[in-house]
């Protein structure tokens, strides 16, 4: 998909980020990459929720960090409100990171457990030069109001508080510098699901409050579908499919995106007891070593002789404006192609 | 006829220099052959500690305090060590969340599974090997053959997650107990290795244990369901009933606040409000009600024990149940896409 010229917020465009592998004692000899992102490109605009699924090494986290330049790209443009940044220095990354934020994970190590709340969530304001001393406490209670948490906690330590509570402080801190756009990597996965559902309400909320951009990394389709404007699926560091978040799930178009959808699990005996899953073969390829076309066809219950192992296919709009990249995706949507006998789940 | 498997208030505690904790506050259950039993409920509820204590393999601080476990009219909580050893692994077979640390680095996986095969069926070296590699064609390990030779770290989550589940299964087992077994898992892999399970269900005729935090994964597996909180199963009936008229608050919250997939987008997600209590000191009433906005004046005064509710053996632990009206509507969306595709 080639971004929509002019209205870009940000703008990925054909980014791919390597990680060298490297050999030997003494000479460390260039010996490969490991492609964890390969190609990507997509956009975000203005205040709208773009959700990046896929699987664990899928390179969904890899994209997210390297819009904010944890990572330096290997290719490619990172276009943020007109500025290409991949190429921007740590000096000039740094006054910009003001404005891209990051959630993360892990709420138990994302905090550093020897600092109070308070000076957890004033840091950033330090670090940029807006305010130190009672304004900087003032801004931290503020926050903490902002997130549904008490002004008290400023005197507390981070393992005082729950995974959610922790979390929690965690967005504080992210919205300390007013952002504009939060890189949010997995923030619920690790929380029980009533406190999921709370964390989720927050995100939403802050959202409207503050005109936030969101790009939402996670793994739990779910989710992904309840918060994102969009979706965006990732297989072996590609962008698969592109789609509205009800139209993805209601209409799919390649075949993973299908068969992602179909394994996630519904709480409702009489739905799962009538789903037709699309059971897949096998683990997920080597990003050292991806296979040769479609990165997906070496799982792919709709595998066709030609073009799917020796040529790869490009992410392009099909008839009825479902973005997919898949070569054969008409014809499985018609009906013409039919999945092969998947059966028990053997890996091959 | 009796039960395969037959709970009857079993109780843990933890006792830290501290306080004591209740982890597990009389639980009871019956579990048949070729079923599947399901024990949901979010972390810190009590669904791992008592797995553990019905083999007695609690950690130190932990101590059964009431209960009894029945298997074969033996009951396991009064068994010796060296007699529940016989058991454990043989009869009754246990499965973890995460492989990579429940399986040893540095042997590999052929020894490993061989291991059990030996101790306690006694086979030869080789009958050993033989077994074990056609054991690890039954869980879909391609190249079985050439795999038993490879250690731990060179296969991948879901195919180490076969391994155990090879290993619980190379005895036989007449009950599996699967502890988050695909928690740490892709969906499209916990997908592969809930059909490989059922499928064992179904071929030996073994009970089966499904402890997990995801309502979604019990739909799918289980024919009966009990949802625990505090150390305590609040709910607990057939998988079908308990799911569409669920009874008890907080299996109705646990139902509202995940998004589902197939439904109609709401705007807005209705979580369970609060956190659950430390269960450090002995609960008054019901552990649920300071949540719950179905509480009453009893509710905070008076545990409620599990009573029937309707038919279908459906119980609930609950002095004022969800009232029908309340229940939930979903209005489920289609996915055209796929069923066309699948058709």
């Amino acid at each position: 998909m080639t971004p929509a010229e002019g209205n870009g917020f940000l703008e990925i465009e054909d980014l791919k980020v390597y990680f060298p592998i490297k050999s030997g004692l003494v000479i460390d000899r260039h010996v490969g990459d490991v492609k964890a992102v390969d190609g990507v490109s997509f956009e975000i605009k203005r205040g709208e929720t773009l959700g990046l699924v896929g699987e664990s090494g899928c390179g969904k986290t890899t994209v997210g960090r390297t819009i904010l330049r944890l990572y330096d790209p290997t290719e490619g443009r990172i276009v943020f409100e007109g500025d290409d940044i991949a190429s921007f220095s740590q000096k000039e990354m740094r006054k910009l990171r003001r404005r891209m934020q990051m959630v993360f994970q892990d709420p138990y190590s994302s905090l550093n457990p020897r600092q109070n709340v308070g000076n957890l969530i004033a840091e950033p304001l330090k670090v940029h030069g807006i305010a130190t001393g009672d304004k900087a406490r003032a801004r931290s209670e503020e926050l903490l109001d902002i997130v549904g948490l008490p002004k008290s906690a400023t005197a507390r330590y981070p393992h005082e508080f729950s995974g959610g509570q922790r979390q929690r402080i965690g967005l504080a801190r992210a919205l300390a510098l007013n952002p504009d756009l939060i890189v949010a990597d997995e923030p619920v996965s690790a929380l029980d699901v009533s406190i999921q559902a709370q964390m989720v309400n927050l995100l939403e909320e802050l959202q409207e409050e503050f005109d936030l951009t969101y790009l939402f990394i996670a793994h739990d389709l779910a989710v992904v579908r309840h918060i994102s404007d969009r979706i965006a699926v990732m297989y072996l560091g590609k962008i698969v499919e592109v789609a509205d978040a009800d139209e993805l799930y209601a209409s799919p178009r390649h075949p993973y995106t299908m068969a992602l959808l179909s394994a996630v699990p519904i709480p409702d005996p009489k739905v799962e007891a009538s789903r037709e899953r699309i059971l897949l073969k096998g683990d997920l390829p080597s990003p050292a070593n991806p296979p040769q076309g479609c990165r997906f066809h070496t799982r792919c219950p709709f595998r066709q002789p030609e073009r799917c192992d020796t040529e790869d296919p490009k992410l392009r709009t099909l008839a009825d404006g479902h973005v997919a990249a898949c070569h054969y995706a008409e014809a499985i949507m018609a009906g013409r192609i039919k999945a092969h006998e998947s059966g028990r789940a053997e890996a091959s | 006829m009796a039960p395969l498997l037959s709970v009857r208030d079993l109780a843990v505690q933890f006792k830290t220099r501290k306080s004591t904790v209740h982890a597990v506050n009389g639980i009871s259950f019956d579990l048949e052959a070729g079923e599947t039993l399901g024990i949901v409920g979010e972390s810190g509820c009590g669904k791992s500690v008592s797995s553990l204590a019905m083999l007695g393999i609690l950690p130190r601080a932990g101590k059964v305090t009431a209960g009894e476990v029945m298997f074969e009219d033996v009951d396991l909580l009064k068994l010796p060590d060296s007699q529940l050893r016989q058991i454990r692994g043989n009869e009754i077979a246990m499965i973890f969340q995460d492989p990579m640390t429940s399986l040893n680095p540095v042997l590999t996986v052929g020894r490993q599974v061989t291991e059990g095969l030996r101790k306690h069926l006694d086979l030869s070296k080789e009958d050993a090997a033989t077994e074990a590699v056609s054991l690890l064609e039954r869980v879909g390990i391609p190249a079985a053959k050439e795999r038993v030779k490879d250690f731990p770290h060179q296969f991948s989550g879901g195919m180490r997650q076969r391994v155990m589940i090879a290993m619980a299964i190379s005895c036989r087992p007449k009950i599996l107990i699967a502890d988050e077994p695909t928690t740490a898992l892709d969906v499209t892999i916990q997908a592969q290795i809930l059909d490989v399970l059922t499928h064992l269900v179904a071929e030996e005729n073994m009970g089966l244990i499904l402890i997990t935090h995801d309502l979604g994964v019990v739909a799918g597996t289980c024919k009966r369901t009990n949802v625990m909180y505090a150390g305590r199963f609040v709910e607990s009936g057939p998988t079908t009933g308990l799911f569409a008229r669920p009874r008890h608050p907080y299996t109705l919250g646990l139902l509202k606040s995940v998004p589902r997939l197939d439904a109609a987008r709401k705007e807005k997600l209705e979580p369970i409000g609060g956190t659950p209590m430390a269960m450090t000191e002995e609960i008054e009433g019901c552990a649920f009600a300071p949540r719950c906005i179905y509480a009453t004046e009893e509710s905070r005064r008076k545990t409620p024990d599990l009573r029937r509710i309707g038919g279908d053996d459906h119980l609930v632990a609950c002095w004022n149940p969800v009232p029908d009206e309340d229940l939930p509507q979903i209005e489920v969306v289609a996915s055209r896409g796929r069923e066309e595709a699948a058709g």
